[in-house]
C-alpha cells in the first residue's frame, strides 16, 4: 500500500473536514477483554474466551496516560463483558483520574447493588445496558436464556441507586425493530435514555446476520421512527445508510473509521473500526514503538482510509451525499466492494449486488474467534440449538454426568 | 453541520458519539441549563471544565460536565477561546485577535453559542 495523503482543504463543512482524519480520535472504542459470560448469536467480537495475550493492568494504564496526552476525551469501553476483568473498576477509576472519561457496555453481570452505587456516586462515568429484545422472549433468543433478567436487574439497581441518564442499549434485528415503542417505555420506567444501532455482519454477527437484519419495509418503517422519535434516542450515528431515504437523520452521517473513531481490541491492537476486527483493517499495536500514537498518526493503512471516496458505483448515484456509500464493515464481510452500495443500501442496490456475488464466494472472516468452544449456560436459540439450562439442576441433578 | 464558525451539538451529550463522530440532538439527558445571556461587552473565558484540542481545521471542545462536544471551525475563533481570560471583554478579544469587522456578528453569534452550552462562562 502506498500512501499519498491528500491535500486538506480549508474551510467548508466539517463532514469533508472529517474525511481528511483528526490528530487523535474524536472517541474511541476499547475492548478491554474477549472473555464474556454470554454467548450472543450476533457478537460482532466473537468473545467468550479470555486471551492470553490480553494487555495487563500496567500496559491499560500506559494506553491510558497517552490517550490523556492525546485529549482523547472519553472512551467506549465494551469485550467481552469488560466487568469480568479483576482490574476492572481499578482502571474505571484510573482513566477518569487521568481526564479520560468512561462509558462501558455491559450486559449486566456484575451491576450488583454495590456497585450501582459506586458508579452513581462517580462523575464522568456512564453505563450502557445492552439489550436486544424488549421482552425476554426476544431478547433471550440472541442473547441467552436469562440475559434479559439480569439486564433487568442491573437496570433495577442503576435507578434504585440514583444513577441518572444510563443508557440501554439495543441493537436493532428483524426480531425488535417492532418493539422500539416497547424499548421507549422501557427505558423510560428507569429513567434511563435509548440507544439504539445498527446490526453488523461482524463476528458472529456473519453466521446471523442474513436472518436478523432487518427487512427493507423494516428499514423504511425504522427511518420514519427515526425521524419521529430521533431526538430522544442515540444512534451512534450508526443510522446514516438510511439518510438515502431523503432527509438526513441527525448526526454524523460519514463512515468514521479510521478518520475520527478506531478500536484498541484486548491484546492491543488497533482496528479502524469496532465491526472491523480482521487483517484488511489491522493498523498496529499499542504495544509496539510509538504506541497508539504513532499507530493512530502513521499507520498507512489510516492515511488510505482518510482520503474522499472518488472512485465506484457509488460515488455516480444521486444519494452518494446523504448516505456516503454506508457503512465499510457492512459491505466488506458480506463480501461487496468497498467502494459499491452497502448491502442494506436503501435504494435496493445493495440487494442486487448481494445477488450479483459470485455463486463461489466465501465473504472474508475474521482470524480471530474467542466464541465459548463448549456449552454456555443459556445459551441463545436462535441458531436452533438445544437451549442448555440455566442451571443444570433445572432438570436433573444427574444431567449432563457421565455415570461410569 | 450547519454552523458556519462552529458545530455545536448543543444539546447532546458527547457519550452519543460512536461510531461516527458527530452526536445527535437530544432532548433529554442531563439537566438542561438555563440558555446562558451573552453579553459580549463582559468579560469571558474558557470554561473551567472544558478541554481544547487543536486540530487541523480549528480544535474540539469538550465539557467534562455536561459531556458535551463542539467543533470550533476556525483557528481564529479557536484564538479567541483560548484568549478570552486575558481581556477585559468579548468584544476586545475580537478585536485583538484581528476578527474584521465585517465578521463580528457571526463571531459572536458564535461565542454566544458557545455560552449557551457552557463552553464558555462569565468571569467575575
Amino acid at each position: 500500500m502506498t500512501a499519498v495523503v491528500p491535500q486538506r482543504p480549508t474551510g467548508g463543512r466539517l463532514i469533508d473536514q472529517f474525511e481528511y482524519g483528526l490528530d487523535a480520535p474524536i472517541c474511541l472504542t476499547w475492548e478491554l477483554t474477549y472473555a464474556c459470560n454470554l454467548a450472543c448469536a450476533h457478537c460482532l467480537s466473537s468473545s467468550g474466551r479470555r486471551d492470553p495475550r490480553e494487555l495487563s493492568t500496567a500496559e491499560a494504564e500506559a494506553v491510558i496516560d497517552e490517550l490523556q496526552r492525546m485529549q482523547v476525551f472519553y472512551v467506549n469501553v465494551g469485550g467481552g463483558e469488560p466487568t469480568v476483568r479483576p482490574d476492572f473498576w481499578h482502571l474505571l477509576d484510573y482513566a477518569i483520574g487521568h481526564d479520560v472519561g468512561v462509558k462501558f457496555s455491559t450486559n449486566g453481570v456484575k451491576l450488583d447493588r454495590v456497585r450501582a452505587e459506586q458508579l452513581a456516586a462517580t462523575d464522568y462515568v456512564d453505563v450502557q445496558i445492552s439489550l436486544d429484545g424488549a421482552t425476554a422472549e426476544v431478547n433471550d433468543r440472541v442473547r441467552g436464556t436469562g440475559s434479559y433478567a439480569t439486564a433487568v436487574r442491573a437496570l433495577e439497581n442503576l435507578a434504585e441507586a440514583g444513577m441518572r441518564d444510563f443508557k440501554v442499549s439495543v441493537v436493532v434485528t428483524r426480531e425488535n425493530v417492532s418493539q422500539l415503542d416497547e424499548f421507549r417505555a422501557l427505558t423510560d420506567r428507569y429513567g434511563a435514555q435509548l440507544r439504539i444501532t445498527r446490526l453488523r455482519p461482524s463476528g458472529r454477527g456473519a453466521d446471523v446476520w442474513d436472518e436478523l437484519h432487518p427487512t427493507q419495509a423494516q428499514q423504511r418503517e425504522l427511518y420514519s421512527w427515526l425521524l419521529g422519535n430521533g431526538d430522544r434516542v442515540l444512534t451512534g450515528d450508526s443510522f446514516f445508510h438510511l439518510s438515502a431515504y431523503g432527509e438526513a437523520l441527525p448526526g454524523l452521517n460519514l463512515c468514521g473509521a479510521g478518520r475520527v473513531v478506531c478500536l484498541i481490541d484486548p491484546v492491543g491492537d488497533v482496528y479502524a473500526c469496532p465491526f472491523a476486527i480482521h487483517e484488511t483493517f489491522l493498523a498496529g499495536n499499542v504495544r509496539s514503538p510509538g504506541g497508539f500514537q504513532r499507530v493512530w498518526q502513521s499507520s498507512e493503512l489510516f492515511a488510505e482510509l482518510r482520503s474522499p471516496q472518488t472512485g465506484g458505483a457509488c460515488t455516480k448515484c444521486a444519494h452518494f451525499d446523504a448516505c456516503r456509500g454506508g457503512c465499510m464493515a457492512a459491505k466488506f464481510f458480506t463480501g461487496l466492494p468497498l467502494d459499491g452500495p452497502d448491502p442494506e443500501c436503501v435504494q435496493g442496490y445493495g440487494e442486487n449486488a448481494l445477488a450479483a456475488r459470485d455463486a463461489d464466494l466465501v465473504p472474508p472472516r475474521s482470524h480471530l474467534d474467542h466464541s465459548h468452544t463448549g456449552p454456555v449456560r443459556g445459551q441463545p436459540t436462535l441458531l436452533g440449538m438445544p437451549p442448555v439450562p440455566a442451571k443444570l439442576c433445572d432438570e436433573s441433578p444427574l444431567a449432563g454426568l457421565e455415570l461410569r | 453541520m450547519r454552523g458556519v464558525l462552529i458545530d455545536a451539538p448543543v444539546a447532546a451529550p458527547a457519550e452519543q458519539v460512536r461510531e461516527a463522530g458527530a452526536a445527535l440532538p437530544s432532548g433529554s439527558g442531563a439537566a438542561a441549563p438555563p440558555p446562558a445571556d451573552f453579553d459580549p461587552s463582559l468579560p469571558w473565558r474558557r470554561a473551567r471544565s472544558v478541554a481544547l484540542r487543536p486540530e487541523p481545521f480549528g480544535a474540539l471542545v469538550y465539557h467534562f460536565g455536561n459531556r458535551k462536544l463542539s467543533f470550533l471551525k476556525s483557528r481564529t475563533l479557536v484564538a479567541v477561546v483560548e484568549t478570552l481570560a486575558e481581556q477585559p471583554s468579548a468584544d476586545a478579544t475580537l478585536v485583538a485577535c484581528g476578527v474584521p469587522d465585517t465578521q463580528l456578528p457571526a463571531y459572536r453569534r458564535a461565542l454566544a453559542d458557545l455560552a449557551r452550552s457552557q463552553m464558555i462562562e462569565e468571569r467575575t
